[in-house]
């Protein structure tokens, strides 16, 4: 998922202090999922921020709406009623999100409420690690099912550095080593000549090198 | 600050423990102060921070947790999830320049009659030094009401 976290009250604060009715979205899907921009996360904002501008004497209205998915123009496409009787909008959405809806309502001001953090997997309840850069060319069917490009500080393709010590990482003893994580998988499937194998320079050009991506499949887009 | 200012505070309080302590207080005839408004939960578990934010949306003055002993949980660890969920909250409110002691996780035993009614007193007290919440405060100062 799409993994985010909360920004400061400050910098929101700061934000949506010259307005008096806010449309404040929240997204179902991945901010939801790491408890940053779901249904629940919009409601205590919006309790924040009410009661934050009510201490300094002003009303701040707020409405409060949580699309299926704030990424996808037809589901924002439900904004369209309530967005006219606000100032501004407040997503809390992923970056994602909230260029969509700044796509669709290109009169308001909209911002983001959250930082988008990475693409990451759950580890247990409340913890989030990245797992994926989206480099545009997977190696994960022969690295053993660990993302050198997204858990190896010097994304090494050929790896380790002499930085790994004892299974972690030189950068923080928090961070396990991803080479020793693939060597490790790699002897428990059988597969440990694989290491020997050098991976050739890889072709950044799938990842951001080449510019912002897109896909279009012929057999879908209208 | 007037000098009429009577707290109100919310107490969300755990079925097995701090309700049942409650009760325990009024069977024993310790007095408490009539400050504190109990909402009985299953478990302090259940008490989001959406609820306590609510709370002084509402008008409370203050707001505590009280929930059981460490390691005594009916549910194992609702208590200890609880007392995270307010050190968020105290965090979110002095991020939107409220006083975070407002706001504060108890633990007692089902037995513990006295120390519900003394919890209860001195938690008034502290609140009674703190003033009026943020909703009164806007409504004494501004003539605002709360939109929540």
């Amino acid at each position: 998922m799409i993994t985010a976290v909360r920004k400061p009250m400050e910098e929101i604060i700061a934000c949506v202090s010259p307005y008096d009715r806010i449309l404040l979205a929240g997204c179902n899907e991945c901010v939801s999922v790491c408890s940053v921009g779901g249904r629940k996360e919009v409601s205590l904002l919006s309790s924040a921020l009410q009661m934050h501008f009510l201490k300094q004497g002003k009303t701040l209205e707020i409405q409060e709406v949580t699309l299926e998915r704030q990424c996808d123009p037809e589901y924002v496409e439900e904004l369209v009623n309530s967005v006219d009787s606000a100032d501004a909008v407040l997503s809390m959405a992923c970056g994602c999100g909230v260029q969509t809806v700044a796509a669709r309502f290109r009169e308001k001001p909209v911002f983001p409420a959250v930082n988008t953090a990475f693409m990451g997997a759950s580890e247990r309840q409340g913890v989030w690690s990245e797992r994926c850069q989206g480099c545009g060319d997977c190696v994960l069917g022969i690295t053993g099912g660990i993302c050198p490009i997204a858990r190896c500080s010097k994304r090494l393709m050929n790896g380790p550095c002499g930085g790994s010590t004892k299974g972690k990482c030189e950068i923080d003893t928090d961070i396990d080593c991803a080479w020793q994580l693939i060597w490790d998988r790699l002897k428990a499937l059988g597969l440990e000549n694989r290491i020997e194998e050098i991976m050739e320079a890889k072709d950044w050009r799938t990842s951001r090198d080449g510019g912002p991506r897109k896909i279009v499949r012929e057999d879908l887009a209208s | 600050m007037s000098n009429t200012f009577e707290p109100e505070i919310v107490a969300f309080c755990c079925h097995y423990c701090a309700y049942t302590a409650a009760d325990m207080a009024g069977s024993k005839r310790l007095s408490y102060p009539p400050n504190v408004k109990i909402i009985r939960v299953p478990c302090t578990g259940k008490v989001d921070a959406i609820h306590i934010m609510k709370a002084f949306q509402k008008g409370a003055d203050g707001v505590y947790v009280a929930g059981c002993l460490e390691g005594d949980c009916h549910f194992k660890n609702g208590n200890l999830r609880a007392a995270r969920r307010v050190q968020r909250v105290q965090a979110l409110l002095d991020e939107i320049g409220i006083d975070s002691r407002r706001v504060e996780m108890i633990t007692m035993s089902a037995g513990m009659g006295e120390r519900f009614a003394k919890t209860a007193r001195e938690f008034t007290e502290k609140i009674r030094e703190l003033g009026p919440g943020p909703v009164k405060a806007a409504e004494r100062d501004f003539g605002l009401s709360a939109a929540g």
